[in-house]
């Protein structure tokens, strides 16, 4: 038997020059900025003791501060819920104006899209920092501002989503006599429902434990409870707290999975 | 046919942005109740061709009418109800593979209905019978609740026909409707689209490669080469020796 004749490859192609070339670079540039911004890799290994310290302190739970933080927890819970779900009601619309292959308006997409930049760029300390100045301390100035940030964070995940969805089906609601709101109803939302659920819960995941630091500025649930500890050096409540959480985000976790496996 | 066609074409032509030549000076006309097949090699335009019918494509100079009304200048409202009128068929189904059967039949009748009613899924009991019946026509009534994508090519390619009836179409566009599937299923789906046409008296328009199958169902054969009409005629003067002729590259 003969081989058949095989293309030869580049020079380029058979050493991966472009490869190569792209690490270098990527390693170079990383280099860089450590060096311009001063940042010292050295410094988390010969203070890494500090770090040990602390966690010796956290290594015995305050057990007994576990009914304590039951209540703020329970209400950190209720905000992250109220604000995701508010954020999310108003992140769909959006999401779908911003879609590229929904919307071919170029002008609308980029209005719609500044607007979504504009509030990611909003860090959600500032969000709290202002609504707790508007509001007043507790948990209406916290699910604001969850709102907020979960706006600005579901709606870039969903229009990204429904750009990589099946034309097809759209195409067929088109030629059938259907209405914009119908092709999106039919076509578009059954391809993307299970996503859509999945980032639903990590953003839930999220502002549970933003819920967390968002009390420092007093805008309700746990972090209050979170600095309160840390301001007072007890490490083993704030040990009992960051497990408390961890509890919570777990679940969220596991009813994600769950959902998503069901609604495939 | 003596009567008025239901759809004419008038020095149609359509070149894209890009300046590639679409359609080229199309002038034919389709009497009612015609089963029509256009064939042609890849990129000849049978797929522009079939979608200047609904407007899903618009064309660059000429005019389309369809029973005695021009199309072009239809928008919004209107629009939606010529495409009511006309089925379409897809290469790929183009169902909605998540939902059940019974949706994707019922999806072919929103234009019935006013936006709420269809979104809050508010069909009435006449429309679910039909969509059972229509689904009597394509033979898969076991398969109502069904999710779309537990089906086989052939069942997905018969749903999509029972959707279609849905919109009480008279005309129907099938693009390349068999060209995923097996040679049974093809028999299937080419002998429904047939009865449709003899027995509900609805005007077929295929595309299809096989010239086979053309010369097997088709009333009359039109053939496409880069975008302009190279043959036309009826089904009894065709002969073998045409249909190669129009494969052949230029």
């Amino acid at each position: 038997m003969t081989t058949p004749e095989i293309p030869q490859r580049s020079w380029s192609q058979r050493w991966h020059v472009k490869a190569v070339g792209w690490t270098a670079l990527l390693v170079a540039l990383l280099m860089g900025s450590s060096k311009m911004t001063g940042v010292d890799v050295g410094m988390f290994f010969s203070n890494f003791d500090q770090f040990t310290n602390l966690l010796v302190r956290m290594s015995q739970p305050a057990w007994s501060y576990v009914p304590i933080i039951i209540q703020p927890l329970y209400e950190t819970i209720q905000m992250a819920i109220l604000g995701t779900t508010i954020g999310t009601v108003f992140a769909v619309p959006f999401a779908v104006l911003a879609a590229s292959n929904l919307v071919h308006n170029r002008w609308l997409r980029g209005i719609i899209r500044l607007i979504l930049d504009l509030v990611r760029t909003l860090p959600d300390l500032l969000l709290a920092a202002i609504f707790v100045a508007i509001f007043g301390i507790g948990s209406t100035a916290g699910v604001i501002t969850l709102a907020i940030f979960s706006f600005g964070m579901i709606s870039k995940l969903f229009y990204e989503v429904i750009e990589t969805i099946d034309m097809g089906p759209l195409e067929a609601m088109e030629s059938v006599g259907a209405s914009k709101v119908t092709i999106i109803w039919y076509a578009v939302l059954p391809q993307i429902m299970n996503q859509f659920v999945s980032y639903f819960l990590y953003t839930l995941e999220i502002n549970v434990r933003a819920s967390t630091v968002l009390g420092y500025l007093g805008a309700g649930g746990i972090g209050v409870f979170l600095q309160r500890s840390l301001s007072e050096f007890d490490y083993n409540k704030t040990a009992v707290i960051i497990l408390a959480t961890l509890v919570v985000v777990m679940v969220i976790d596991g009813v994600s999975n769950h959902l998503r496996r069901v609604l495939l | 046919m003596d009567q008025q066609p239901i759809i004419s074409f008038k020095n149609v032509n359509k070149i894209y942005n890009n300046g590639t030549v679409g359609l080229k000076d199309i002038n034919f006309d389709i009497p009612r109740g015609e089963f029509l097949v256009v064939v042609g090699l890849s990129g000849a335009g049978k797929s522009t061709l079939l979608r200047t019918i609904n407007r899903m494509h618009e064309i660059s100079s000429g005019e389309i009418t369809i029973e005695n009304e021009p199309i072009s200048d239809y928008k919004g409202q209107s629009l939606r109800l010529l495409r009511r009128k006309i089925g379409m068929i897809f290469q790929d189904f183009n169902l909605i593979k998540r939902s059940t059967v019974q949706r994707n039949v019922l999806s072919g009748r929103v234009s019935y209905y006013p936006t709420w009613k269809s979104v809050l899924n508010l069909f009435s009991a006449a429309d679910k019978d039909r969509a059972i019946h229509a689904l009597e026509r394509v033979n898969l009534t076991e398969k109502l609740y069904t999710r779309a994508d537990e089906l086989s090519g052939g069942q997905q390619q018969r749903v999509a026909i029972a959707r279609t009836l849905m919109q009480d179409p008279k005309v129907i566009l099938a693009d390349e409707p068999v060209a995923s599937l097996d040679p049974l299923t093809t028999q299937t789906v080419m002998d429904i689209l047939k009865r449709l046409n003899q027995e509900d008296g609805i005007t077929v328009i295929v595309n299809l490669h096989s010239v086979a199958l053309a010369r097997q169902y088709a009333d009359r054969i039109v053939g496409l080469r880069a975008g302009a009409v190279v043959y036309d005629k009826a089904i009894a003067d065709v002969t073998e020796a045409d249909l190669t002729k129009i494969y052949q590259t230029a």
